[in-house]
């Protein structure tokens, strides 16, 4: 403010975001404009794009498998955040309220490191029909064997089960990191006017997290719309088309039935979704930013 | 934490966080444990906590230190696994990517947060529009182009759309790099040093905590990424663990799965991140403070 001229780092900042720029510009923007095109196109990898007007389009809207997957998908980010977020928000009060140790958290955060890959394959041997620990489990009690990846009621409430399994202490710990933002003091008065645990946690927790649980429920959400890894391991969209989400539809169109033009359709229709998600989380980020100034 | 009518509570709410940890531990027992098993075992020995006859067998054959005979003589369908070249690659690929993203989103970053330039703004808010188109939407061009390249099955195109930047990665880092003191920078300015110099010998050393939390989420992110890898690194010699894991599960299609060998394969794709999480368990778990709410 006080120097003479104003600055220019004109040349240096060029270069400094020359890597920046070339990757965005190749494996970003470039092919954004790609995937717009394609997605007017008949491409399908073998033959030139030639442009076919809305035509993907109007297929794709009628298309009942389309649909389908777009339910599916819903179902799955219904399940999956429902349950996450109420586990990791009980979750995460038990630990604010008992104890600050660093190896319990380390050890919540244990499933979130591992790949959905494994975690997919993990809870196949558990759930297993015959020989899975889950199913033994049950057998002991008197129940099941329940098929719970190829029963066609079952498979997507396990494909959900599994996920909150594996997210919801990381989403607990973001959470808690939340509620540590809380003024200690605020538990302290109330404490001293006599109200129980559960007083505090709705009339001083809650609220006072309602933006970190916001941000968190919409971040949680545009990774659910997202599912891909654990049902290309586990069921494959079956039994039928019970866990056949979106993102497995653009998949097996593209690399499955090689309908490129007909996949970036539909890749932009879920983008449009996630757009308006991520646009969400980029206003609270700035809301958050702006309480904290 | 106050008075005695708080105990019964709070025993309780312990022996609730207990169940949760049980629930979240317990099925990385019982892999380590079914790894440990011998695969003739898994219809008769599954009610302990410990196998009967523990044994390695299933490790070294997935690792591809038995010979074909002896591999499947213990369970395996026989077909050449070679989980060591796959952690191999997977080092490879989360080390290249973390590393040479974080210099360069954080360069990218300083550039947005501390220099001068016209148009900065604007290409910021380009650069962080990208936040908006969802990884699926890039990925179908994004394979074509790099299969018109000719670096299908490399692993140059495997990294190839991550290495350079992500927008996540550019946002966070100007973030902190906007919080740097003024007055540090002006002195550095004295001292006779550029831009590069004050980036390089301060700004960089001074933000350690938020490197190391970037390089970390990323490492773990690259680790676990399934699709990409799946659709360009095809060939077994570059082919990342969480792609094997795919193809060794599909390899025993009409029987049983080979689940003694599945066990010690995901055991050993756990076990890196595992290492990470004891040295670095402290930083990750307050990395999820940074992330998470600011």
């Amino acid at each position: 403010m006080s120097s003479t001229k104003p600055r220019d780092d004109r040349r240096a900042a060029w270069w400094f975001l020359l890597p920046v720029l070339v990757g965005f510009a190749v494996f970003y923007g470039y092919p954004a404009a790609r995937g717009v095109w394609y997605s007017v196109t008949d491409y399908n990898m073998l033959n030139t794009a030639s442009y076919v007007g809305t035509e993907n389009y109007t297929k794709l809207f009628a298309d009942a498998k389309f649909w389908n997957s777009m339910l599916v998908t819903a179902w799955y980010v219904v399940l999956n955040i429902g349950s996450q977020t109420l586990l990791a928000l009980g979750v995460a009060s038990l630990m604010h309220r008992l104890t600050r140790s660093v190896v319990l958290r380390a050890t919540l955060l244990l499933p979130w490191l591992v790949p959905n890959v494994t975690i997919g394959l993990l809870w196949m041997w558990l759930l297993d029909t015959n020989l899975g620990f889950v199913n033994q489990l049950l057998h002991t009690f008197g129940l099941g064997p329940v098929g719970f990846f190829t029963d066609e009621t079952w498979a997507m409430p396990t494909v959900a089960g599994i996920n909150t399994w594996a997210y919801t202490g990381y989403t607990a710990l973001l959470l808690y990191a939340g509620m540590l933002q809380i003024p200690q003091y605020l538990y302290e008065g109330a404490a001293i006017d006599g109200a129980g645990e559960w007083r505090m946690f709705r009339g001083i927790t809650l609220p006072l997290l309602r933006p970190v649980l916001a941000l968190v429920l919409v971040v949680s959400m545009i990774g659910s719309f997202q599912i891909f890894d654990t049902i290309a391991v586990t069921t494959k969209g079956g039994p039928v088309s019970a866990t056949q989400v979106i993102y497995y539809f653009i998949y097996q169109q593209a690399f499955k039935y090689f309908h490129l033009g007909y996949a970036a359709a539909a890749a932009i229709c879920l983008a449009l979704i996630l757009g308006v998600l991520t646009a969400i989380q980029m206003r609270m980020l700035r809301a958050s930013r702006s309480d904290l100034a | 934490m106050t008075g005695k009518s708080l105990r019964p509570g709070r025993a309780l709410a312990w022996v609730a966080m207990a169940v949760f940890v049980v629930v979240t531990v317990f099925p990385f027992w019982w892999m380590i444990r079914t790894a440990l098993t011998p695969a003739a075992d898994i219809y008769t020995d599954n009610a302990g906590l410990l196998p009967e006859h523990p044994t390695l067998i299933n490790f070294t054959r997935v690792l591809g230190l038995t010979t074909e005979a002896e591999a499947r003589a213990a369970g395996g369908s026989g077909a050449h696994i070679n989980f060591a070249g796959y952690l191999w690659n997977s080092v490879v690929y989360c080390s290249l990517i973390a590393a040479v993203q974080t210099l360069f989103c954080a360069m990218a970053g300083y550039a947005f947060a501390r220099l001068r330039f016209p148009g900065r703004d604007l290409v910021f808010a380009i650069v962080i529009a990208a936040l908006m188109v969802p990884p699926i939407f890039t990925l179908l061009p994004n394979f074509i182009f790099v299969k018109d390249l000719g670096l299908m099955s490399t692993m140059a195109g495997m990294v190839a759309p991550t290495i350079l930047m992500t927008p996540f990665a550019v946002f966070f880092l100007r973030q902190f790099f906007l919080s740097l003191p003024r007055d540090v920078e002006e002195a550095a300015i004295l001292d006779g040093n550029g831009p590069w110099g004050i980036f390089w010998r301060i700004a960089l050393p001074m933000s350690r905590g938020p490197l190391i939390t970037i390089g970390l989420t990323t490492t773990v992110w690259a680790w676990k990424d399934y699709l990409w890898p799946l659709l360009v690194g095809r060939d077994e010699e570059n082919r990342l663990v969480t792609v094997a894991l795919g193809v060794f599960l599909q390899q025993s299609p009409n029987t049983q799965p080979d689940w003694t060998g599945l066990m010690a394969a995901s055991t050993l794709s756990v076990l890196p991140v595992l290492v990470l999480l004891i040295f670095m368990g402290k930083r990750l778990v307050q990395s999820l403070n940074f992330t998470g709410s600011k």
